[in-house]
């Protein structure tokens, strides 16, 4: 399987340099893209035999309530988590195979599409919509509000990044994608290194799905700013709704420096612009340093949600209030603001020298003192607590232990002379993985199993669940263990294969991991498929299936269009353990129409119009991307004269839902 | 139950006090007008504080060129924030002062990112590209 | 309901004795008399966030400028480039736009159709004028032989002060839009909010030129 040099110079008005040489030389992307055409084929007829299409669009895909958009990104990020996994275990199975002269089963310009796009999915288009969809599930139930400031605006964020996740798959089947490591440093990534369309790739989707995602993140500042129930001051705020307003102020003020640094790039790589060159005055170390202030804030825009996920989770099953509920608050505002003064450790190596780098390694060390704080604070939520283990509990408990020793790893990293000899090597990647594993991707399965009787009306399996725990949490362990023994041996990141076999053993349990947690995403599945089918067993229908304590669970599971029929009034920290403290019931009568945003066709339209100005950007089809463009301006334009966007849900609607819920509630009782 | 209680007298507050609390939702609570007179004295303002940079660096008026990009940079500042205030709006009141709060924050992060890339930048050249003095030199 | 929750429930409905009937504990936490929330409520403070990440994007430009201002790649330099009263021009066409812009605010104000669209129509053209002595300034550099491909140094001048010329051209396009929407409906509050909005918009710009006409133009010449 030896790699051909294709020179891929066909240009044509029409097509650009689209052509047949497009289709990957690879019998495995065939296997693939054989099994998606026939999935992809069998789910459409399936959608059109039984007449789902009207209801997708209807009420799904031109929705602009809150609840379903975060259903849809969690969707999203379902999938694309699956597809980043493949590329995960594609790359341990090259890994285990490729010693003593065994090249293993991915030549080179495969297995470095596989890592580059790895971690691009995971981060961007698994990680980013797993947060996000929790956060536009659960803010605007949290602070009492019925939707979030712009309705209209949260659908268009997720169809822009859907349309990048929608990008980055073409890349499998069409043309390659970039093999320049998921940040795509310049001079590699760059017009002379990589002339073809994978950087381009790389640059499209993210340049859209960033659009999403700031859009986004500006919506739900403005929603926890001006959305609020009466009552809950800032200092009420339940805390995963407060660790969503700094992700979303940390949103805000890194995407932009993100799209700064992809125009740049494609300046460089379209019109021949110096930013990063080589020659002529450009600076590639630039790059490094930009994409950084960019980089590093990520990180955290990623874990502090899940942070906030924890703290709901572990004082629900506590029973009890949250220890530290404002040194909680400082801590999570003290990450947000020290997360930009750190970002020089990612390249203490590029030679900065020693003042620079013990700046930023002080204050990379600085920065796990409030993370420690939160971490004492869960333990001591706990302490003497009633603690409930369902499992998500059991994710949380996960979560503090895999991710002290992440933590760890990483201050010995902060230490720039250690870093100076554990960079780039395999110390460093089961670092990351240590962290945002153990952090994210445990937090948002806790996230799943806590909200999931929220948004659906019944609880998860817990067998199944705890077979996907059981699978998962070993399984990390086994996969990334070897690799911080294997990176203190210096062992270097993105290697494809290997020389010396005392190595072998170790990857090849990395490699059992990998199948450890393949399982238990596949147990995932089966637990959602169990659930789905015996939900009556599983019916909660109280909406409060864990005696919670914040707002959401004060509705009924799933909550009406409409989320409250009346707004919540706050009085403290925890309002519905509050209320029930109080033995407030819910009124059942005087209710009124409820003024609601109406559904919007435009954010399919403009981010389908995106894909097409992406798509011709990349293959340089200049008329394709003149036409999208003018499309998606005008469209904008015409949206903008739609005046009409709201109306109301009739009483008698309101009534008969809350009547509904009067009932459910008699029987939950009774 | 490690919860406090509530006390009674305290929810009879609780009670007393519902009513007043009415939501904040004025609509125009954010944007602040300005009036003629504002509006002008910020542009005599900036054009002064425009044509005076403009004449100091075209004329060479201060011989040291430090100075002058001193005094200039100087110039600069004080007409963004007679933007901010008479043609932006801004004050301490808009929006519950998150208007405000916001413009710090960036302020902040916009600080930190130029001097600290500056920074960065000048130690990885000086390091790193000891011929970046030549470069001007390179083709 | 699994035995713990109803055990939980249990301690937490150990109700305090607050003399309270049911319909003041209703009053007290939940809001029975809501009106609907006027739209829009959250539109400038959003639009503000929006211009606060876009201040962004232009510190990384000037950043990039900082770093590259100086690599001239034996090509040339700024004194060689710049004709600071062309730049003084295109200053005061902006600073002109400024003011009257602010005039339209005034005439919306009074609710005067006529006035906005008018004022309106006076900043673009002040707009144009801007862009269109930017244009000139830029193709007669690139017929210098000085485009932004010639150094790092014409790059990140390019890119900047080009950046700040395109949020002027969609300045302009919604300009034009808001004249006709204020056309059709009048200055009714949705359209009064977007006014504001690209009020913001069109001063933030004036703020960020402040910044180019500084540290590029003027600091160039010295």
């Amino acid at each position: 399987m030896e790699l051909e040099h294709v020179s891929h110079d066909h240009w044509s008005p029409i097509l650009g340099r689209l052509w047949f040489d497009a289709i990957p030389m690879e019998p495995i992307v065939w296997a693939t893209f054989a099994g998606v055409a026939v999935g992809g084929i069998a789910l459409v007829a399936a959608l059109t035999y039984f007449k789902l299409w009207g209801y997708l669009w209807k009420e799904w895909f031109t929705s602009v309530d809150h609840k379903k958009i975060g259903i849809m990104y969690m969707v999203l990020g379902l999938v694309m988590f699956v597809r980043g996994f493949a590329d995960a275990i594609m790359m341990r199975l090259q890994q285990a195979m490729a010693f003593g002269g065994n090249e293993g089963y991915l030549n080179a310009h495969h297995f470095d599409q596989v890592f580059t796009a790895h971690g691009v999915i995971m981060i961007f288009f698994a990680a980013m919509p797993f947060v996000t969809g929790l956060m536009n599930y659960v803010v605007p139930l949290q602070i009492g509000a019925r939707d979030v400031s712009f309705p209209f605006l949260n659908n268009f964020s997720f169809w822009m990044t859907t349309a990048g996740a929608v990008i980055i798959m073409m890349s499998l089947f069409l043309g390659e994608f970039g093999q320049t490591g998921w940040l795509a440093y310049p001079p590699l990534s760059g017009i002379a290194y990589s002339p073809w369309v994978g950087v381009d790739y790389w640059i499209w989707a993210l340049q859209i799905a960033g659009v999403g995602t700031l859009l986004s993140g500006v919506n739900l500042v403005a929603t926890i700013v001006k959305m609020r129930a009466p009552g809950m001051t800032m200092m009420r705020m339940p805390i995963f709704t407060w660790t969503a307003l700094c992700t979303n102020i940390l949103i805000v003020a890194a995407f932009p420096v993100l799209t700064a640094v992809l125009c740049m790039l494609s300046l460089d790589r379209y019109m021949g612009f110096n930013f990063f060159t080589n020659d002529f005055g450009g600076n590639s170390m630039m790059y490094v340093n930009l994409i950084w202030i960019w980089g590093h804030p990520e990180v955290y825009i990623l874990i502090l949600p899940l942070f906030g996920v924890f703290s709901e989770v572990t004082s629900t099953f506590s029973g009890k209030r949250l220890f530290g509920y404002s040194s909680m608050v400082y801590a999570t505002m003290v990450i947000t603001i020290l997360s930009y003064v750190v970002w020089l450790h990612h390249f203490f190596t590029m030679g900065s020298g020693a003042s620079v780098n013990s700046f930023f390694g002080i204050t990379t060390m600085v920065i796990s003192i409030p993370t420690g704080a939160k971490l004492f604070n869960w333990l001591f939520t706990m302490y003497r607590g009633r603690i409930r283990f369902e499992l998500p509990m059991m994710w949380t408990v996960a979560f503090m232990l895999t991710f002290t020793i992440g933590g760890m790893t990483g201050v010995l990293l902060a230490v720039p002379p250690a870093d100076f000899v554990l960079h780039n090597s395999l110390f460093l990647i089961a670092h990351f993985h240590n962290v945002i594993i153990g952090g994210v991707v445990f937090g948002v399965f806790a996230g799943i199993n806590y909200w999931w009787p929220k948004a659906f009306g019944f609880k998860l399996d817990p067998f199944w669940g705890k077979v996907s725990f059981w699978m998962w949490v070993p399984g990390f362990y086994a996969a990334f263990m070897p690799l911080y023994v294997l990176g203190l041996m210096g062992v270097t990141r993105r290697m494809r294969m290997f020389d010396d076999p005392s190595l072998q053993p170790f990857f090849i349990v990395a490699l059992l991991g990998a199948v450890m947690i393949a399982a238990g995403i596949g147990a995932m599945f089966v637990q959602f498929y169990v659930s789905i089918r015996n939900k009556e067993k599983l019916r909660d229908e109280s909406g409060d299936p864990w005696d919670g304590r914040t707002l959401e669970w004060a509705t009924s599971s799933p909550p009406p269009e409409y989320n409250f029929a009346f707004t919540p009034r706050v009085h403290d920290i925890d309002a519905w353990a509050d209320m029930k403290r109080c033995g407030v019931t819910r009124p059942t009568q005087g209710f009124k129409a409820i003024h609601m945003p109406k559904s919007t066709a435009t954010g399919v339209v403009l981010a389908g119009l995106s894909v097409g100005l992406g798509f011709a950007m990349i293959w340089y089809i200049w008329w394709l991307a003149i036409a999208s463009f003018v499309g998606i301006l005008g469209y904008g334009i015409f949206h903008t004269f739609n005046y009409k966007r709201d109306y109301h849900i009739p009483v008698e609607e309101v009534v008969e839902t809350e009547n509904t819920r009067t009932r459910q509630l008699a029987q939950a009782a009774a | 139950m490690a919860d406090t209680q509530t006390r009674p007298e305290e929810l009879a507050g609780k009670h007393m006090h519902a009513s007043a609390h009415s939501h904040g939702h004025d609509e125009h609570d954010g944007a602040a007008h300005g009036s003629m007179r504002e509006y002008v004295i910020g542009f005599l303002l900036s054009v002064v504080l425009t044509a005076v940079p403009f004449w100091l660096v075209m004329s060479g008026a201060i011989a040291d060129k430090q100075a002058t990009a001193l005094v200039i940079m100087a110039f600069a500042i004080v007409q963004i924030v007679v933007h901010m205030i008479y043609f932006l709006h801004m004050n301490t009141k808009s929006e519950g002062g998150w208007t405000m709060m916001a413009l710090i924050f960036t302020v902040i992060i916009v600080v930190i990112a130029l001097s600290g890339s500056l920074w960065v930048m000048y130690h990885l050249n000086y390091n790193m590209m000891p011929s970046m003095s030549e470069m001007g030199q390179l083709p | 309901m699994t035995a713990n929750t109803a055990d939980a429930r249990t301690v937490s409905a150990q109700v305090p004795d607050h003399g309270l009937s049911q319909e003041q504990l209703q009053e007290a936490f939940y809001d029975l008399d809501e009106h609907d929330h006027p739209e829009g409520g959250s539109t400038m403070l959003g639009f503000w966030i929006y211009l606060m990440s876009d201040c962004l994007i232009f510190a990384m430009l000037f950043a990039a400028y900082g770093v590259l201002g100086g690599n001239f790649a034996a090509g040339p330099g700024p004194k060689e480039l710049f004709e600071l009263p062309l730049i003084a021009l295109n200053t005061a066409m902006l600073l002109f736009s400024s003011i009257t812009y602010g005039f339209a605010m005034l005439a919306m104000e009074k609710g005067s159709v006529k006035g906005t669209q008018l004022w309106l129509l006076v900043t673009g053209f002040f707009g144009l004028c801007f862009l269109g002595i930017e244009i000139y300034e830029f193709t007669h550099l690139i017929m210098e032989g000085a485009g932004p491909w010639r150094s790092g140094f014409l790059t990140a001048f390019f890119s900047l002060v080009g950046t700040h010329g395109l949020h002027v051209t969609f300045g302009l396009i919604w300009l034009v839009t808001l004249v006709i929407q204020v056309g059709m409906k009048g200055l009714i509050p949705a359209n009064k909010r977007r006014l504001m909005c690209l009020s913001l918009f069109w001063h933030f710009l004036d703020v960020i030129w402040i910044g180019v006409f500084t540290f590029v133009y003027l600091m160039g010449m010295l």
